[in-house]
């Protein structure tokens, strides 16, 4: 009998999802024993003429990681689901958006006009900006580069989706979990994230030094306080999303002294992260004076950035329609890194 | 047939003052902008900032938040939870390039009844001025909320770490 054929692909993404596999280790060994890698752009050499040659769901599983951006990714999309019986979103910007996501702040034109025309690291007095389509003088022939869309999508905005790999990378063992459930049979009901539902400070580290009652009279960011590596994060005044987020990495970055960003989203009860998260926080806070509320929420340097880090093409409010011109309709805060630092 | 548009606004009004008030404006037969429908809750402090982004999902073009007057919450705290949420959302919202005004939060008494006929209006006024609030769907529409993420309570997936191995993983030095 033959092996089951998987894939993987990438969508808009840093490629840190294609480090995770690798990051299996010895165990990838057992991976290519179960099953056949027909597809997978990043290591091996195969071309989407392969893809194409497969029958309909001759594959077993794909794990597309990324975001939707542009249209070669959402034909990309719509084929590996057509050869596909279960298509798992793989890593954050195919589950939720990820960071690729928070380009949704803007549109095509305003991202367009920055990176060709505005940024103070270009220069590019002709006005040069990428075509979709150029006809070459000499002889005629035309080349032509995929569409750059108005938004990012997740990837189950664009085709159905079987299960969901969280995690900005997902966690080795979580994969491992998901492959050994694909392989021997046992998946839970369709839609699922792959990961426990519970949230993150149910298996911190710090667990046990969180008081009973948090109370936040200061909201200080990483690079601003000497931390204790014993003591629960928010306790320290840091922005730890941990309890809004779901549990499943086994809490590396609260364990390096780093607060949790949220990067294996919500529970199955939130519908919108960014939501839950700042919800949690601004729960915490402690003052009842609406002045100094306003000023110690003022202490959250880039809000969206912050709350929905991996999760604004998920949102509920998605985007907005921009019915103004695209200059005029950037958001009011400037966001040159100057004024973030 | 094109009908003309009329702004819809959605109100969050706590059950012991502003839904009081607002009865009491009906009691008083006062008259009002009727573009509002309003949800009574428990406390202004039940609001999830998530009930406000459903809102403006899934087509209102304002919300309006009534809750008591600070000191007077029912549940002591609730609308001081509410002010903290309502500010952070706000900021949220500006960033994500919607008006500040669609989003309003009001403490009116259960005496207040006039009030209640004020904030309507003016609310209703605004939201007219600053016209529709166009939000993109993303097509096609993700899975079904009943399928997306239906997962028991009890999930059958565990957590792949052992309470020990997270302690191992976590401090260094121990």
């Amino acid at each position: 009998m033959s092996k089951p054929k998987v894939g993987f692909y990438w969508c808009a993404s840093c490629g840190g999802c294609e480090e995770a596999v690798v990051d299996l280790a010895e165990d990838i060994l057992k991976v290519v024993e179960a099953v056949d890698i027909v597809f997978w752009p990043v290591a091996l050499d195969f071309k989407r003429s392969d893809v194409e040659a497969l029958r309909d769901g001759e594959l077993a599983a794909c794990f597309v990681n990324g975001a939707i951006r542009t249209s070669e990714q959402e034909e990309m999309a719509e084929l590996l689901r057509r050869k596909s019986q279960l298509l798992i979103a793989f890593g954050s910007c195919s589950h939720l958006g990820g960071v690729p996501g928070l380009a949704n702040l803007w549109d095509r034109q305003a991202i367009f006009d920055y990176v060709y025309k505005e940024a103070p690291s270009v220069t590019n007095p002709e006005g040069v900006v990428p075509q979709e389509q150029t006809k070459l003088g000499s002889n005629g022939y035309t080349l032509t580069l995929p569409s750059f869309r108005d938004s990012v999508r997740t990837l189950d905005q664009t085709v159905e989706v079987d299960y969901y790999l969280p995690g900005c990378p997902p966690p080795v063992k979580l994969i491992v979990n998901a492959v050994t459930a694909i392989l021997e049979n046992k998946l839970p009901p369709k839609g699922t994230v792959l990961a426990p539902d519970k949230a993150l400070c149910e298996e911190c580290p710090r667990k046990l030094t969180k008081p009973d009652k948090l109370a936040l009279k200061e909201l200080k960011r990483p690079h601003q306080t000497l931390i204790d590596p014993e003591k629960c994060l928010l306790a320290q005044g840091l922005l730890c999303l941990g309890p809004a987020t779901r549990s499943g990495c086994g809490a590396p970055c609260v364990s390096a002294n780093m607060p949790c960003t949220g990067c294996l989203g919500p529970t199955s009860r939130v519908k919108d992260y960014g939501a839950k998260a700042l919800s949690a926080i601004a729960s915490l806070i402690d003052s009842e004076d609406e002045r100094e509320i306003a000023a110690l929420m003022e202490q959250i340097v880039d809000p969206v950035g912050t709350f929905y880090r991996y999760s604004l093409p998920a949102s509920l409010l998605h985007r907005r329609i921009r019915n103004l011109s695209s200059s005029s309709a950037k958001p009011a805060k400037a966001n040159s890194p100057d004024e973030v630092w | 047939m094109s009908k003309e548009w009329e702004p819809r606004i959605v109100a969050f009004f706590c059950t012991w003052c502003t839904y009081t008030a607002a009865d009491l404006a009906g009691i008083s037969r006062m008259t009002y902008a009727p573009n509002a429908r309003i949800i009574r809750v428990m406390c202004s402090g039940r609001i999830d900032p998530q009930f406000v982004l459903k809102a403006f999902h899934d087509g209102a073009d304002g919300v309006l938040i009534g809750g008591c007057h600070p000191g007077d919450c029912h549940y002591q705290a609730g609308n001081y939870k509410a002010l903290r949420r309502y500010t952070l959302l706000k900021r949220v919202l500006t960033e994500m390039g919607i008006e500040p005004e669609r989003l309003r939060l009001e403490w009116i008494s259960a005496s207040e009844g006039d009030r209640v006929q004020k904030v309507m209006n003016e609310m209703a006024e605004t939201i007219r001025k600053l016209g529709p609030l166009p939000l993109e769907r993303p097509l096609p529409q993700p899975l079904p909320e009943t399928e997306r993420g239906a997962v028991p309570l009890t999930s059958p997936w565990p957590s792949p770490y052992t309470e020990r191995e997270g302690v191992r993983l976590g401090l260094r030095g121990r």
